[in-house]
């Protein structure tokens, strides 16, 4: 592949009326890689997530994702690029009229001409892959719980086969052993399927154990950008906050 | 093409080679499952898998390999796979961990049962929905009673918002609609009076059957339709949201903050809707009985003096402090019925407004034959 950047953010500025939220924010994300987007509550990382999957526009810079500007993306451009990646919410965000399986079936119904028990195996398969069991298929979201929901959503976001998976948050919210199941299975997604994965995360664990590359965002800037080791070797009392 | 996916079938000495190339991937997946299915299977032979030849692949074309690998096994065939690639490989252990083995089917439909089910449920939700809500009325009762008791508890502010929200903003609406009204009616008894000559019973025409009826009624109805749900509305996104449970666990009744001031706003702010309804319609009448019937405005005013009795006026907006209770009681008990799902807020709210509506017509009904066969 000639290309290695998944994502590229170039000077990227973000307005809210008279609050600047980026101010000329850079950075590039390699592919296969798991990186991760980090900052205190306000920081604008779930904004810059956003603005990476065409939900918010940024007020100037570049958005390059896969290649293509997504700022100056043709609407026909923009609904292949959706079915690119894979989005997992907060709080899962399934469509609560459909049971977990119509969940999780629904992007291959739309896009694929997969035959419909390959679309229902493979909708199990992933289910099962993110540790639910096969009961859940057929009940609502309602009645499940947060944690359940979050990996029936991460599910749903599996199921294409994405090329690029954005997480926000995935591990809040999950016990420990969960959580770090969680991050064992994006790993091993990673590791088989070629994914780059984009995570807004507050959870050491997961920074420690799966994130390759982060950026730190504070004061509207990239703190930081690097990894672990990197990090530790920092004098810096505002980044030192994130490691303990 | 390389990338062309295939599937090629040689005998050799131990059994039978089957040589998978090219992209196995989605896109692919239907083409391949067709040649899968050609795939011959003679019971107890052994199949070697030679998957070196996939260059793309992703989970839909694993599965579809599993699927019929576990078709080939259980007609006792030995599956053997041999050159996968590392990545290949490993993605392919995981998928096989999770392969669904039985799939979870829903229970079977037999269309007389499920009807039955459907019934029961329906008349058990019934029985349901009309306890909560004696119990919610009960509730509401012994609230309005204690907080009468104790004014300082009402919460006042919240009262003169939902007045405003509900009143104050539901006037245009209202004036419009009784203005419309009013010349509805003097209109369609212009044409039948004018043929007797009758042309100055317009005056009770118009005001009796706008003052007592028509004004009450066409007000409480629009109320039904802006308050009712909207209260549904607010109540439910709370409830999911958690606000109402968050409220009670601060120690701020729900009955306090939320359902009081709902209440109490539109018991206040209906009668003067319904008047300012009145005064409007019977304008509305005026200017149809000036216009087609030659009645003088001033003639109309005297003629009201004169023989409109002021009994019809005080009915009229002695009902709709009932109506305002009925339309908040139904808007807010609907909302605190919504769970957990965003579809439920559609259902209730669309359900409140209907039964605010039919009721305050039915309660209508009611007034209008307990009156007249009182004599008022």
């Amino acid at each position: 592949m000639k290309n290695y950047i998944a994502i590229e953010a170039k000077n990227i500025v973000t307005q809210f009326g008279q609050s600047v939220i980026h101010d000329e924010v850079s950075f590039k994300i390699q592919r296969g890689e798991i990186f991760g987007l980090l900052g205190g509550s306000g920081s604008g990382k779930t904004t810059l997530l956003r603005e990476m999957i065409m939900l918010q526009k940024t007020s100037g810079g570049q958005m390059l994702v896969l290649g293509t500007d997504v700022m100056k993306i043709s609407s026909k451009m923009a609904q292949k690029l959706r079915q690119k990646w894979g989005v997992l919410f907060q709080f899962g965000a399934l469509f609560t009229s459909l049971t977990i399986l119509e969940n999780v079936m629904i992007g291959m119904r739309e896009y694929t001409n997969l035959p419909d028990w390959i679309i229902e195996e493979s909708a199990l398969m992933k289910l099962s892959m993110v540790g639910l069991p096969p009961k859940v298929a057929n009940m609502y979201p309602s009645e499940l719980s947060g944690g359940m929901k979050k990996r029936a959503a991460l599910a749903r976001a599996l199921a294409l086969d994405p090329k690029l998976l954005f997480l926000d948050e995935p591990t809040s919210g999950l016990d420990p052993q969960s959580a770090r199941t969680f991050d064992e299975l994006i790993v091993t997604l990673r590791d088989t399927l070629g994914i780059t994965v984009v995570m807004v995360t507050h959870d050491k664990d997961t920074m420690a154990n799966v994130l390759d590359r982060f950026i730190i965002l504070g004061n509207k800037k990239v703190l930081f950008e690097g990894n672990m080791e990197l990090l530790k070797q920092t004098r810096d009392d505002e980044l030192k906050k994130f490691l303990s | 093409m390389k990338n062309k996916p295939s599937l090629h079938v040689t005998q050799t000495n131990d059994g039978l080679s089957v040589t998978l190339q090219g992209n196995w991937v989605k896109e692919t997946v239907k083409a391949l499952d067709l040649a899968f299915n050609a795939l011959t299977c003679n019971p107890k032979t052994v199949y070697t898998f030679d998957l070196s030849g996939i260059r793309e692949f992703d989970t839909h074309g694993i599965m579809l390999i599993l699927h019929y690998t576990k078709k080939l096994e259980i007609q006792n065939c030995i599956v053997l796979k041999v050159g996968a690639s590392e990545s290949l490989e490993k993605l392919f252990t995981v998928c096989e961990q999770h392969y669904p083995e039985k799939k979870e089917k829903p229970p079977k439909e037999i269309f007389i049962l499920s009807f039955l089910e459907n019934v029961g449920k329906d008349i058990f939700e019934g029985y349901r929905t009309l306890s909560y809500f004696f119990a919610f009325t009960g509730e509401l009762t012994q609230h309005v009673i204690t907080s009468l008791l104790n004014p300082l508890t009402i919460r006042f502010k919240a009262t003169l918002y939902h007045i405003e929200q509900s009143g104050a903003r539901a006037l245009p609406i209202i004036l419009l609609t009784s203005f419309l009204i009013g010349i509805v009616i003097a209109y369609q008894g212009a044409t039948q009076l004018e043929k007797f000559g009758a042309n100055i019973f317009i005056v009770e025409m118009v005001t009796i059957s706008a003052v007592r009826e028509l004004a009450p009624l066409l007000t409480a109805i629009v109320v039904a339709g802006r308050s009712a749900s909207a209260y549904t509305a607010q109540i439910g996104v709370m409830k999911i949201t958690d606000e109402v449970d968050a409220m009670s666990s601060m120690g701020f009744s729900p009955w306090n903050f939320l359902v009081l001031p709902r209440l109490f706003a539109l018991m206040i702010s209906l009668p003067l809707l319904v008047f300012f309804g009145d005064i409007v319609s019977v304008f509305g009448g005026m200017v149809i009985a000036t216009t087609q019937l030659d009645v003088s405005f001033v003639e109309f005013i005297d003629r009201i003096k004169e023989t409109v009795a002021l009994k019809h006026l005080i009915i009229g907006l002695v009902k709709a402090p009932i109506f305002g209770c009925v339309i908040a009681t139904i808007g807010c008990f609907r909302g605190f019925q919504i769970d957990s799902s965003t579809e439920s807020v559609g259902k209730y709210t669309t359900i409140s407004v209907v039964n605010a509506i039919f009721w305050v017509i039915a309660i209508d009904a009611i007034i209008s034959v307990l009156l007249t066969e009182m004599g008022l």
